[in-house]
């Protein structure tokens, strides 16, 4: 799996060379062609799928079981919403939860970045023996799937009592080849060899190439990889209910879980936790979006 | 840290300060300059491997290892009470699985959920790539839009669709009303629970795949557009000869991750479940092999068993990455 990356095409598209013919580019179904109103219908009914979902689990938790079971199903907002998400928060532990998994998305996501970014320059920018089989054992780990990997981590964590404790979620959760990887693609195209050569000139070693001019370098994909991981950390589900409880020190996949398994008859209430527990990477995508989409699609581009 | 002794012994040729020592006095410095000149060395040529490492030791630690010691456990009987207390079985655990009617159904299902939820999800995903790769008025707005479902956990996603599917007072039943179709049993029926579960899998996934292909076509040069246009071929013609060739390797790259995502589903089944058990509705309907493992490991408490599974799913995972491979050099061959 040879790759390359290629940025997506800046936002101003290049002047077209004097050659193309506004004709041609009608009749072309690559990137330049307008959209036309089927288009834009066709984005508002997957809008629609996206966002309806979402827009009902806030509708669901303002109701209560009995306007829940009845036909029609509320189309609109209640007057619950607030006292179903406290009700939630305290049921749930909610608050526990959120600071054990911001902890965990926190040290994760910023471990996982810097040693992909180090591992990705070596393999980006540095030559040595060996370095593309490396690479492609790299690649190969990504089709190891974590589940199957999870009896003996399960063994070890009950050995070491690490039960109920935060390390027990965070350690197994560093392997990341797609973060090596992501951050190689970005520092092949991102990183000129001639300023590496310069620092090497000075006498820089290594580690100070990493520091003083890789670092600043990569700092934009360094940021959409945090994302990405911290994302990817928070919404985690098998691994943390396996060895973290609900009573214990959950996170908020396992809490609001254990909402939806408990025996509460409130589906309202149950809808709130969802809700708190999507919230806040919903407020990130609200912000950070541009940046995330940014990210997935450098990190997709396959040569 | 390496003392002198380590590298004196190896020859200096090139480095960094190549310079010829010159003779008599200044030959203090110029020692200076040779041992700094290993030193450089010495970095050149280990700190890549100090930089990929760590990588690779917690591969070894939390990936390959367990991964080769769910083998070793799979040969033995182990409680998940006493999980050191291991007491060899031979290939008990294997036998024991094949001749089990919920392993297969399980198999089966993981099979069905798969295909249903893999297939309409990357055709969509291809379509709706092709729309966002038209010039589109606030183009970000819509891409983050359809990222909103992968923001979603499993968790809040799994809950928020059982109540959706519900049979009496589900939204999807009631809209399904206005077209006449009855209430359909979404939690009992075989072939609905698995569409419902199948459902979660398509809505968290289609945006994120579909911006995947939308970078990949955003990478396919212009020019062959204009020369296919040249030679009179039609958008649709265009889009078959030109866009999906190009986008080859990343339709490979998308069916790999999602067939081992679908041979991972596991919280949506479990979630979906209106028992609140492991066993993926009354029937087994829905159990999937992920969930068939956890059932084994956590809730019977056989976590020998659960590993003679999870080595199955890895040698099943193994023959179709063979098969994957083998059909994808074939179709490169004949193009």
């Amino acid at each position: 799996m040879t790759t390359t990356l290629t940025k997506p095409p800046a936002e101003p598209a290049p002047p077209p060379p004097p050659r193309r013919t506004p004709r041609s580019k009608a009749s072309r179904a690559g990137g330049h062609l307008h959209a036309g109103p089927i288009a834009y219908l066709i984005l508002a009914l997957f809008t629609f799928g996206s966002l309806a979902p979402l827009v009902w689990t806030a509708i669901a938790a303002s109701r209560d079981n009995q306007r829940l079971a009845q036909t029609p199903p509320p189309l609109w907002f209640g007057a619950n919403l607030f006292d179903k998400l406290e009700m939630a928060w305290t049921d749930a532990n909610l608050g526990e939860a959120f600071l054990n998994t911001t902890i965990v998305a926190g040290i994760s996501a910023v471990t996982i970045v810097f040693l992909s970014t180090i591992a990705g320059f070596a393999f980006a920018k540095l030559r040595f023996k060996g370095r593309n089989a490396l690479m492609l054992v790299v690649i190969g780990t990504m089709m190891v799937p974590p589940q199957l990997s999870i009896i003996p981590l399960y063994m070890m964590v009950a050995e070491l009592g690490w039960t109920d404790q935060l390390q027990a979620v965070i350690l197994p959760s560093l392997v990341s080849a797609f973060g090596v990887f992501f951050m190689r693609q970005y520092l092949i195209q991102a990183l000129p060899d001639e300023i590496i050569e310069a620092a090497r000139v000075d006498g820089a070693s290594s580690w100070r190439v990493v520091w003083h001019v890789v670092f600043p370098a990569a700092r934009p994909a360094m940021a959409v990889l945090g994302m990405l991981m911290f994302v990817q950390t928070w919404n985690d589900f098998l691994w943390p209910f396996l060895v973290l409880t609900q009573n214990g020190s959950p996170t908020v996949q396992v809490a609001v879980a254990g909402l939806g398994r408990g025996f509460t008859p409130d589906q309202a209430l149950i809808m709130a936790g969802a809700l708190l527990g999507t919230l806040p990477l919903l407020i990130v995508f609200a912000i950070f979006g541009k940046q995330i989409v940014g990210g997935i699609m450098q990190g997709a581009v396959k040569g | 840290m390496a003392t002198e002794h380590d590298t004196a012994a190896s020859p200096v040729k090139g480095g960094a300060a190549p310079g010829r020592p010159p003779a008599g006095a200044p030959a203090e410095a110029a020692k200076k300059r040779a041992r700094l000149s290993r030193r450089w060395q010495r970095d050149m040529r280990w700190s890549p491997y100090a930089f990929v490492s760590p990588f690779f030791l917690l591969f070894i630690a939390f990936g390959l290892f367990p991964l080769i010691y769910t083998g070793w456990a799979s040969l033995h009987q182990v409680e998940l009470t006493a999980p050191t207390d291991m007491s060899w079985v031979g290939l008990k655990n294997y036998t024991r699985i094949f001749d089990d009617d919920f392993f297969w159904n399980a198999a089966k299902n993981t099979l069905t959920i798969g295909i249903i939820s893999t297939v309409p999800q990357l055709l969509m995903a291809m379509g709706l790539a092709h729309i966002l790769n038209y010039k589109l008025r606030a183009s970000t707005f819509w891409r983050v839009v359809m990222l909103a479902p992968y923001a979603t956990s499993i968790a809040a996603a799994s809950l928020v669709f059982v109540l959706l599917f519900g049979r009496d007072y589900g939204m999807i039943n009631w809209v399904l009303g206005f077209v006449g179709i009855d209430n359909i049993d979404w939690q009992n029926d075989h072939w609905a629970s698995q569409l419902a579960v199948s459902s979660i899998v398509i809505w968290r996934w289609t945006g994120y795949n579909a911006l995947i292909y939308l970078a990949a076509m955003q990478a396919i040069p212009q020019d062959l557009y204009e020369s296919a246009a040249l030679d009179g071929a039609s958008r649709w013609r265009q889009f078959v000869h030109v866009t999906l060739p190009s986008l080859r390797p990343t339709i490979l790259f998308t069916v790999i991750v999602s067939t081992i995502g679908a041979s991972q589903v596991f919280g949506e089944p479990l979630l979906f479940d209106a028992t609140k058990g492991a066993s993926g509705g009354s029937q087994h309907q829905f159990q999937t092999l992920g969930l068939y493992l956890y059932e084994q490991g956590w809730v019977n408490q056989h976590l020998g068993r659960a590993s003679a599974i999870a080595w199955t799913m890895f040698l099943i995972l193994i023959v179709i990455g063979i098969v994957n491979s083998v059909i994808s050099r074939r179709l490169r061959a004949s193009s």
